[in-house]
């Protein structure tokens, strides 16, 4: 008993150091950040608190730190899917940017409608958007073989200049085209079909439905069958096959479904906090580049949905809080950019101790390994096969 | 105007800077070519494209030399691909997302840099135009092939140089035995890890010389993300080349022409949305994935990170 006792016990230490993993990443970079901060002569414990209070300094504070996660965690459970079932999509900025474009155009053109309704159909326009952008290289990787990493960067290249095309020509803000400026945005939604906001801030529905959301992908991955069937291939291609599942068509799906929340999740920027589309010309004009940054924060939430809740608000809070480090010591926010980088490189690199201890985990207990569902928290490397 | 596109000036003004916008593709895709012929898909180019761009800038600026601008570009790639290589190497991290890791890294430093050390935007002199003697005086051919700056001569040199070194060496076998078979490499002695990190450590070079082609010899500038994108046009033209080199040259030269007419479209104001103009070599890119993607196979052990049995 004692022994199956100590057992248990190494065994949770170890995985409770597994969940810690992402903690460790982040404070690394930071402290790498720290050593930057040193060289631009920026004291870096001024420059961390600055950050800090920009994040969660007041009640106001925190609640942009709310709205800049929004789109983060939409982003995030797409990635989650897809990365689950094996498939690289880093085109969350284009399926953002066609999400935004098809909700955008549902609010301009049925201005007749409630404005409920409205909301409804934008914010699905924008999850179909996001889908058939997504569905796309799903469909080149799955029929063609075409590589879904180089072909949804592709997708966002050609996003960017659909919105630049549509915002600068068809969709222009009619008091814009007279002007000689000619800001790339589209005409103010009505004011009743911006999404209701929560508490007398910033912070707007569209943060309640992404946390609902993530509960529903939570039980879409783990207690359907189009999540299992998703898992499975993810997880070992040959041998989902073997047992008898149209591979094709679940990495389809798992890229349009990825697609699909980051269309949502551009929905959610113009309905929430522009209430128009509007661009600088480039993608992150646009999104933000939440559709990069959601990557980082699925990954660090170790690709669950639930997981990706606080890593989203983590990121989320990094963003706004660099803005306020901007103004008070004068360090330009993209060093945040910098550290994000380094926490994607440093939680993957990270992931080599997680599996090891893992292989260790297994060979100590002498369980076998559970071919089915697919163990949580493997992402990617298809190491099942040997 | 459609017809202005066919007269010769023209066609030879489209010509030369096709031939001119390769030159980072090349140097980027070249260096891809060989990380990903030894097992090893570096999506960070783009990062190193910039964080090259940036040093090679900014010190040649500082100190008035573009050569030392080139070697600090090289340095500074080189260092990145030194970091990716033991983070994949060694770590065994999975290299898509690590690579993005490193795009990202790049994208920011080099923006905090700009923003730090360059209060004011500026200008530079870059390489200047070598008129080869004699070749260049051959009426249009002469413009388009003969007068160019030496880094572009050099990115067209390096791809027969590249195809000699990965065909025709003992290197070129080892790097080709560690992408396909790395086991069967270890056993026969070739150390796979130090293959890879020769191989990641070169395409870091190259890259970083590929964003100086482009902030010391073609725009003469730097802007933040001023490589929008072309990075990840280079790993995509090595998928686009077959993983050849005579390919990637192929695939860049087709880009660049397609780039270059987009340009003299608009430049000549024949009334195509120019966004949409843009999007065209993207759209061709997918296209020629498309067609080729199913009749080539990839090096083996692309993106798998080696382990020996024990």
């Amino acid at each position: 008993m004692s022994v199956l006792k100590k057992r248990l016990q190494s065994e949770w230490i170890s995985r409770f150091f597994d969940s810690l993993l992402p903690v460790f990443a982040t404070l690394a970079a930071l402290l790498i950040g720290a050593v930057m901060l040193l060289f631009l002569r920026v004291n870096p414990i001024e420059a961390y608190a600055a950050l800090w209070d920009g994040a969660f300094g007041s009640p106001n504070a925190f609640a942009e730190t709310l709205v800049k996660a929004t789109p983060l965690l939409l982003v995030a459970l797409g990635i989650c899917i897809s990365f689950r079932g094996d498939v690289i999509n880093i085109g969350g900025e284009g399926q953002m940017i066609v999400g935004a474009v098809f909700a955008t155009w549902v609010g301009l053109t049925f201005t007749d409608l409630p404005g409920w309704l409205v909301i409804v159909l934008a914010l699905l326009a924008g999850f179909l958007g996001g889908a058939v952008w997504g569905g796309i290289p799903g469909f080149l990787k799955a029929y063609f073989r075409v590589n879904e990493i180089l072909s949804t960067v592709m997708m966002n290249a050609i996003a960017v200049q659909l919105m630049n095309f549509l915002l600068r020509g068809p969709m222009i803000d009619p008091s814009q085209a007279q002007l000689a400026s000619k800001i790339p945005q589209t005409a103010p939604l009505l004011d009743i079909f911006r999404l209701p906001r929560l508490v007398p801030t910033r912070l707007h529905l569209g943060a309640l439905i992404a946390v609902i959301l993530a509960i529903l992908v939570y039980i879409l991955l783990w207690r359907t069958t189009l999540g299992y069937r998703i898992r499975a291939v993810g997880h070992n291609l040959h041998a989902a096959r073997y047992a008898g599942i149209k591979v094709q068509r679940y990495v389809v799906l798992a890229l349009l479904l990825s697609g699909a929340f980051s269309g949502l999740a551009g929905a959610t920027q113009v309905y929430g906090v522009n209430y128009r589309m509007i661009t600088d010309g480039s993608a992150s004009g646009f999104t933000g580049s939440a559709g990069f940054n959601g990557i980082v924060a699925a990954l660090f939430g170790q690709l669950h949905p639930l997981w990706s809740i606080p890593a989203s608000i983590l990121f989320g809070a990094l963003l706004v809080g660099a803005n306020k480090m901007q103004r008070v010591v004068q360090v330009p926010s993209a060093l945040v950019i910098a550290l994000n980088g380094l926490v994607v490189v440093f939680v993957v690199s990270s992931e080599i101790w997680r599996r090891r201890r893992q292989r260790q985990r297994l060979s100590i207990g002498g369980v076998e390994e559970e071919p089915s569902p697919p163990t949580q928290g493997k992402a990617g490397q298809a190491e099942a096969g040997s | 105007m459609i017809q202005d596109l066919f007269s010769v000036t023209v066609l030879i003004g489209i010509l030369a800077s096709g031939i001119r916008l390769a030159t980072p593709y090349l140097y980027a895709a070249i260096g891809e070519t060989f990380g990903q012929k030894s097992g090893v898909l570096n999506l960070g180019v783009e990062g190193q494209m910039l964080l090259g761009a940036f040093a090679a800038f900014y010190v040649s600026l500082k100190t008035g030399s573009l050569w030392l601008g080139l070697l600090t570009a090289m340095l500074v790639g080189a260092l990145m691909g030194l970091a990716m290589a033991y983070v994949t190497v060694n770590l065994q991290a999975q290299q898509g997302i690590s690579g993005i890791g490193f795009y990202l890294f790049g994208l920011g430093m080099s923006d905090l840099l700009f923003q730090k050390l360059m209060p004011t935007v500026e200008t530079i002199r870059g390489f200047p135009k070598i008129h080869i003697p004699g070749l260049s005086d051959i009426p249009g051919f002469g413009q388009i092939f003969f007068s160019q700056n030496i880094l572009v001569y050099g990115a067209y040199l390096l791809v027969p140089f590249a195809w000699f070194v990965l065909n025709k060496t003992t290197l070129g076998l080892k790097i080709r035995s560690v992408g396909e078979n790395p086991d069967a490499a270890d056993s026969l002695g070739v150390s796979v890890a130090r293959i890879r990190y020769f191989t990641i450590i070169l395409g870091g070079t190259l890259s970083g010389i590929a964003g100086a082609s482009l902030s010391i010899a073609l725009l003469n500038v730097f802007q933040q993300n001023m490589t929008s994108g072309a990075g990840f046009i280079a790993v995509a033209l090595v998928y686009f080349g077959a993983w050849r080199p005579i390919g990637v040259l192929g695939g860049a030269l087709l880009f660049s022409m397609v780039n270059s007419l987009q340009l003299w479209i608009q430049v000549l104001g024949i009334p195509v949305p120019s966004d949409i103009a843009v999007m065209m070599p993207y759209v061709l890119t997918i296209l020629v994935l498309v067609a080729t993607a199913s009749k080539v196979r990839a090096p083996s052990a692309l993106t798998r990170p080696f382990e020996r049995e024990v």
